[in-house]
């Protein structure tokens, strides 16, 4: 698996208004088989557009995506995508919210069911398989998500801040269950999060995007061996470093904001 | 149990001012009278010889073919008009322009087309369910959420899949709102056009009508109350059937 994005650039045309918002602009990134790579950004930076576009739901306006060399221009089952409210179908039991992808395939019942019920244990959820979706915990939802789209073994795994509406225990519980998945399936992740904290503890690259129109800032490696300790010195410089460039990013007002606001003024010492 | 007891207590006040003569039986006869009247409905007939059973049979008949037909165009078609936002922008002024017609105003124009009798009561039943269907199920479909779509298409659904396995069962939870709301306009709209005639000779509309002609207000009202208890257990039929096919959301 090799994952190119090559000048990727997004710009949202609005009818009403007929006016234009350049959600991401000029994005290169290259994702090897394997790697763990966090996206963190501003709140609404685009982040989840540039997901959008990787996995084929949405079409770029500039540049492109390769997968393996080969250009993304469609949804496809070689890439998966965990979305952050979960998207599961309320009307399908745990189990039949799993074999979906299969059952799109063609695959039968009793074939597919199997190789669910296989994720199901895996995934620690036994016991639930008739549950439906609304009977479930957050934290088991998301489980049922992630294993929806494991099962089709996508060649690459998209993250759209999928544990942000967990309560922080779980979450914690959710990401250590995420490295343990890792270690045993070697999925290659892109992994979207606003949660500093979470990108270190989980990434073995964390790349900083900026506000809108969204370009990469930096790029940190993070070496450390799994388990990792939270609270490590490490941790803490990464953190700290990361948090700062996010920070300087919500200050710097971008020039259409210091002209509105230049003009706000203006208009008020008029009065 | 309790909360039967004011009920109970207005049927004891309206037996005593029946009894008591301060309403007059001509107008509203009473609880024990109107009993009197069903067991004579069902065993005399009226008219004589035509039993309760069998207008409720030929009812029955008509609202379900009227409430069959008006499923079989409103479902399909409210799908569409959902799924394809242009078929919903060419169908829109058609369905709002002939939709505040009430169901009743077309019978004379049904007998002219239909003649009187089991096609134009039919008629006029799917003018009243259709509508209520059709609406439903195209706001089920809108309202299923696209990010389900989404969901779908990561996992390769193509737009068959996506229609087959994420908009009609996502919309169903609508659509039975239709088929509950259709099936009560339904029923009501059966009543009337079996007012205005019927060639058959059988209905519970032609039945009260019958009870009107010949002064029995006791089989009226016993009518009217068959009437209401046959709805009351057709509603709770399609929320039976409801529960069983979607048995959480």
């Amino acid at each position: 698996m090799h994952l190119e994005l090559i000048g990727l650039g997004k710009t949202f045309v609005n009818g009403a208004q007929n006016g234009e918002v350049r959600a991401i602009s000029g994005i290169d990134l290259m994702v090897e088989q394997g790697q763990f790579v966090s996206i963190v950004g501003p709140s609404g930076c685009g982040k989840s557009t540039l997901l959008r576009i990787i996995s084929g739901l949405e079409k770029p306006s500039d540049g492109k995506v390769l997968l393996d060399g080969r250009e993304i221009a469609k949804p496809t089952h070689d890439v998966g995508l965990v979305f952050q409210q979960y998207a599961l179908f309320p009307w399908r039991t745990m189990a039949e919210n799993i074999e979906f992808g299969l059952e799109i395939m063609g695959m039968g019942k009793v074939e597919r069911r199997a190789i669910a019920e296989k994720y199901i244990e895996l995934f620690g959820m036994q016991g639930f398989e008739d549950r439906y979706p609304s009977q479930l915990s957050g934290g088991m939802q998301q489980r049922v998500a992630i294993a929806r789209t494991l099962i089709m073994n996508p060649k690459l795994v998209l993250m759209d801040e999928p544990f942000g509406s967990l309560d922080s225990q779980t979450r914690n519980d959710m990401q250590e269950f995420l490295i343990d998945l890792r270690n045993e399936r070697n999925d290659t992740v892109l992994f979207v999060t606003h949660n500093v904290d979470e990108a270190v503890f989980l990434s073995d690259r964390i790349v900083v995007l900026s506000k809108r129109p969204a370009k990469i800032l930096r790029t940190f490696e993070v070496n450390a061996p799994h388990p990792r300790d939270r609270t490590s010195k490490d941790a803490n410089d990464i953190r700290r470093e990361v948090i700062g460039i996010l920070k300087q990013e919500r200050m710097s007002a971008s020039p259409v904001d210091n002209a509105v606001h230049a003009l706000r003024k203006f208009s008020a010492v008029r009065r | 149990m309790w909360r039967y007891l004011p009920v109970l207590l207005l049927l004891c006040l309206w037996e005593v001012l029946c009894l008591l003569g301060t309403v007059p039986n001509y107008v509203l006869p009473s609880p024990v009278e109107i009993m009197e009247g069903l067991g004579a409905l069902l065993t005399t007939g009226m008219p004589p010889g035509r039993l309760l059973h069998n207008h409720i049979l030929y009812s029955l008949y008509r609202v379900a073919w009227g409430f069959s037909i008006a499923c079989a165009l409103g479902i399909p078609l409210g799908l569409l008009m959902g799924w394809f936002p242009l078929f919903h922008r060419v169908l829109s002024p058609i369905v709002e322009l002939i939709r505040p017609i009430p169901p009743l105003a077309w019978i004379p124009i049904a007998i002219v087309w239909l003649g009187i009798g089991m096609r134009s009561a039919a008629f006029i039943i799917f003018l009243g369910a259709f509508f209520p269907v059709l609406l439903s199920t195209a706001s089920g479909v809108l309202s299923v959420s696209p990010i389900l779509i989404d969901a779908a298409r990561t996992l390769n659904a193509n737009q068959k899949d996506i229609f087959l396995k994420v908009l009609v069962p996502g919309s169903l939870p609508s659509i039975f709102v239709g088929l509950r709301v259709g099936m009560g306009v339904a029923w009501m709209t059966l009543v009337a056009a079996e007012f205005s005639g019927v060639k058959e000779g059988y209905g519970l509309g032609f039945m009260i009508m019958t009870a009107r002609d010949i002064q029995r207000p006791d089989q009226i009202v016993a009518g009217m109350l068959v009437i209401g208890v046959i709805g009351l257990i057709v509603d709770w039929l399609f929320r039976a059937w409801e529960a069983r096919l979607r048995p959480c959301v």
